[in-house]
């Protein structure tokens, strides 16, 4: 298995394929793999036709990379774009199909202003329900959290707990969008964006692309000096429109994901060693920690309060600094998150590197929960 | 009679509803059973709070606290 990454950002002077064949030929250079050596192309995309006005993407990326005559295909689940395209590229290589497939993850965002983003982000919801009334992404997640509030207890502080340790990670991660260290006193007076989530409870959004080469484990020595385990994978669904949802506070689609895919991986939560999660917003990180089976249902808030999921603690979360802090690509986090476990088994981490590094997961989250990926990854 | 099951104060809109904000947001548990996404005209509300339909405007549903 190979990796590579952008750096997160906002780049004014750089396209969607720019970025998306720097993160791709990365890649191939990590696995030595070359271009005709791919067998199908897989791209996570969310909106490049709303951003930048380019649709059939997969072949003008693929073809940017001097990859011809093979299948490319573009898969849009939302911020699980590049998570699904992820998971369908190991299921054909699990299901013996291709040998060496490359998967890609892209979203420029930042050449839109913020009320176009928002717009177009609005677009993964429910467009005749939710959307129709005026429901933005960070509405939605606030009425997740004011539910969750009132359901367990959890405050406005252990909110702000998840983005200061996010922040606290990034500040270290070259890789991130903002490298900025924020107190609790900041997260908690942040500007307004939909009531409770304040600006510092919200991702950022960004441009980027990160990219994978998975093979088949008994050829996997042949690419990479450190090649790693993709010991269990599972994607899942669930209702678009967040009405429909009979209980907000728990996202169905990841707590399915995790149970199988840590029933294929012969492991459970509490093997775990470390996680990326899906942080789009910080009451997201809470309730993932829960559905994940790390901590009990209702119990996430107090769990980062207490400093349980910090980078020297039993099971840190988002060493990376998280989607918060890392920058919110869409369609570029799922495999994103993938690169960032894939450094920590590794130990190629350099200041983020944690203690305890050979069994990490990744969950990939689409739209206000419709779509989950979750992988679990470790040595071989 | 139908309750608030959770809602927001919107402050930043999509580009189709930046003159509305702030704006606020429920889903209710209807009176007949089932949810709908709403928006909230005069006094906020909140969780368990009581609301009727105030009106329809534009494909959407404005409630309001009874």
């Amino acid at each position: 298995m190979g990796i590579g990454k952008t750096v997160f950002g906002a780049f004014p002077d750089r396209t969607l394929r720019s970025l998306a064949v720097e993160a791709g030929e990365k890649c191939l250079e990590d696995a030595d793999v070359s271009a005709s050596q791919i067998e199908a192309f897989y791209l996570g995309n969310f909106a490049g036709p709303g951003f930048v006005g380019q649709n059939h993407l997969a072949p003008f990326i693929a073809s940017s990379l001097g990859i011809t005559g093979i299948p490319c295909t573009r898969f849009e689940n939302a911020c699980a774009s590049s998570g699904s395209a992820f998971f369908h590229a190991v299921s054909s290589v699990a299901a013996g199909l291709n040998d060496i497939v490359l998967v890609v993850g892209v979203e420029k965002m930042t050449s839109r202003s913020t009320p176009e983003v928002t717009e177009i982000l609005s677009e993964a919801g429910d467009m005749g329900g939710e959307g129709r009334a005026g429901a933005t992404f960070p509405a939605l997640f606030a009425m997740i959290a004011r539910r969750h509030m009132y359901q367990y207890g959890t405050t406005r502080e252990h909110l702000a707990a998840v983005a200061v340790k996010n922040h606290a990670n990034g500040a270290k991660n070259p890789l991130a969008h903002m490298r900025k260290v924020i107190t609790m006193e900041q997260a908690l007076a942040g500007k307004p964006i939909s009531e409770p989530l304040t600006v510092f409870d919200c991702s950022l959004i960004s441009d980027g692309a990160a990219a994978a080469i998975i093979v088949p484990l008994e050829r996997a020595s042949e690419f990479a000096d450190q090649p790693v385990r993709i010991l269990g994978i599972a994607q899942t669904s669930d209702y678009v429109a967040l009405d429909a949802k009979p209980d907000i506070t728990t996202f169905w689609a990841v707590r399915e994901a995790a149970e199988k895919a840590y029933k294929m991986a012969h492991v459970s939560a509490r093997d775990i060693e470390f996680a990326e999660v899906h942080d789009c917003f910080t009451i997201a990180e809470i309730i993932a920690t829960e559905d994940l089976g790390f901590i009990k249902k209702g119990e996430g808030g107090p769990y980062a309060l207490e400093g349980r999921t910090a980078f020297r603690a039993e099971r840190p979360i988002n060493a990376s600094g998280g989607l918060k802090s890392k920058g919110h690509p869409v369609g570029a986090t799922g495999v994103g998150q993938i690169c960032d476990v894939v450094m920590q088994i590794r130990g190629e981490a350099g200041d983020l590197q944690l203690d305890r590094h050979s069994l990490g997961l990744a969950q990939n989250l689409g739209g206000s929960g419709a779509t989950a990926v979750v992988t679990v990854l470790g040595e071989i | 009679m139908s309750t608030v099951y959770t809602e927001t104060v919107v402050h930043a809109a999509p580009a189709e509803f930046v003159a509305d904000a702030p704006y606020q947001l429920a889903i209710v548990d209807l009176e007949g059973g089932g949810r709908l996404t709403v928006r909230i005209l005069g006094e906020r509300v909140k969780i368990c709070d009581r609301v009727e339909l105030a009106e329809t405007r534009d494909g959407i549903e404005f409630f309001r606290k009874k």
